[in-house]
């Protein structure tokens, strides 16, 4: 759902700095966990696309909203960001597949094809999550 | 790069994981004086014209990689929907999954909708998915079709712009084939008279351009009606191999002075069968 005006929008879309690296306990790069760091790797991204598609359901989520809220009022976004919470949650644990079917419906993605479907599924990806990693990160105890 | 651990579960769609990878490998082939190898263009002519009843979509049929015809009839008018189609230049696996995917999500929506899809719903999903990828995707396409409103041509840039137009023509002879509308175009035109000009500008780029060749692939969409006419016309026909061999003279060539027959007196001497193995 595109809409106009969107460089009024702008001052709220998720701001260009670059890809924040890992950091650990006591504020140093965790070497253990995210493997080796090296200054010219973090600074620039590796294709010109990269950050603009990392952040791209976000950005559009933030525009749509925002002009949601100049038309309707701020009781639209709030309520439909509510339901969008209430339906994120239903999901398996994250190191199984979730089919996120609730939330696929209310954002429309249930009728629309794009290339998240198409290439690199994550059913079919190389490198399989360790499950109590992937726990202790969703939990924040890392 | 490669973390040791994964933490967050792996998204879908474009992985830019190899591009650092691949940089540094270009620059030290392109040391070595090599080359990688290139993406498979379509250096084309396609064009579309609006007549009366409705649109005529042409296009050639060659395709290249570099220097090299890869494909001598590959097929660049792509099916849309049943009343829209897409001629695509540029990169062929982008034309393809581009429209392809459009093509989907327009089945999807006039399923939703329970309408036959409009010409300008399709156009506007090509250009906000080909503006999102800031013309990385080379897809240039001629988008035509006819919808309740009547027949609608479209061409569509790479990087995500539009124009909706009577004649519109793309391509690396799409200058050629521009020369030929310009030159002709009429509004209002007839069927025959739109085939035949479509048909004359699409030949004007094959004969003036080197990407572009072979045959001419003509769409004619009408209401109700597509006729796709594949091929249309064969303009570069590949020569025929003669099955007898000409380096053979014809009897009587050479003259004749004499001639003399002798006779040569074979008796049969010893006479074997031997059986063959026919197991």
């Amino acid at each position: 759902m595109n809409t106009r005006g969107l460089r009024s929008q702008l001052k709220d879309s998720v701001p260009v700095t670059g890809m924040g690296q890992q950091v650990g306990a006591y504020g140093v790069q965790d070497t253990l966990r995210s493997g080796f760091s090296s200054v010219k790797n973090e600074l620039l991204p590796s294709h010109a696309l990269e950050l603009s598609e990392k952040n791209f359901q976000l950005n559009q989520d933030k525009m749509n909203f925002s002009n949601l809220r100049n038309i309707q009022g701020l009781h639209a976004p709030l309520k439909l960001q509510m339901e969008y919470r209430a339906a994120r949650q239903i999901q398996r644990l994250p190191f199984l597949q979730s089919s996120h079917l609730a939330l696929d419906t209310l954002k429309g993605n249930d009728e629309s094809i794009s290339f998240e479907d198409i290439l690199n599924d994550p059913s079919q990806s190389e490198m399989v999550g360790e499950p109590h990693i992937m726990m202790e990160y969703k939990l924040g105890l890392m | 790069m490669a973390t040791l651990s994964v933490c967050q579960p792996q998204l879908g769609g474009f992985s830019f994981e190899n591009c650092k990878r691949n940089a540094v490998l270009e620059a030290e082939v392109t040391k070595l004086g090599c080359n990688i190898p290139s993406a498979r263009k379509t250096g084309t002519t396609i064009c579309g014209v609006v007549f009366k009843d409705g649109i005529v979509l042409g296009a050639d049929t060659r395709a290249t990689e570099g220097m090299i015809v890869a494909d001598k009839n590959c097929s660049k008018i792509h099916y849309i929907s049943p009343n829209i189609y897409c001629c695509g230049a540029g990169t062929a696996a982008d034309t393809e999954m581009t429209t392809q995917i459009i093509s989907s999500n327009l089945e999807l929506h006039s399923l939703s909708t329970s309408r036959l899809p409009r010409v300008a719903t399709a156009n506007r999903m090509l250009k906000q998915m080909l503006f999102r990828y800031q013309g990385h995707i080379g897809a240039a396409l001629v988008l035509g079709g006819v919808d309740c409103n009547g027949p609608h041509l479209y061409s569509i840039y790479p990087h995500g712009s539009t124009d909706k137009l009577p004649y519109v023509t793309m391509g690396s002879g799409s200058l050629a084939a521009m020369a030929v509308f310009e030159d002709r175009y009429k509004q209002d035109m007839e069927e025959e008279d739109a085939k035949r000009l479509v048909r004359d500008a699409i030949a004007a780029g094959i004969f003036n351009d080197l990407g572009s060749g072979s045959n001419i692939d003509l769409c004619v969409i009408t209401k109700g009606r597509v006729d796709y006419l594949r091929p249309h016309d064969m303009a570069n026909k590949k020569g025929v191999r003669l099955i007898r061999p000409v380096y053979a003279y014809k009897q009587g060539t050479t003259g004749v002075l004499t001639k003399s027959v002798i006779k040569l007196d074979l008796e049969v001497v010893e006479e074997t069968v031997q059986t063959m193995d026919t197991s």
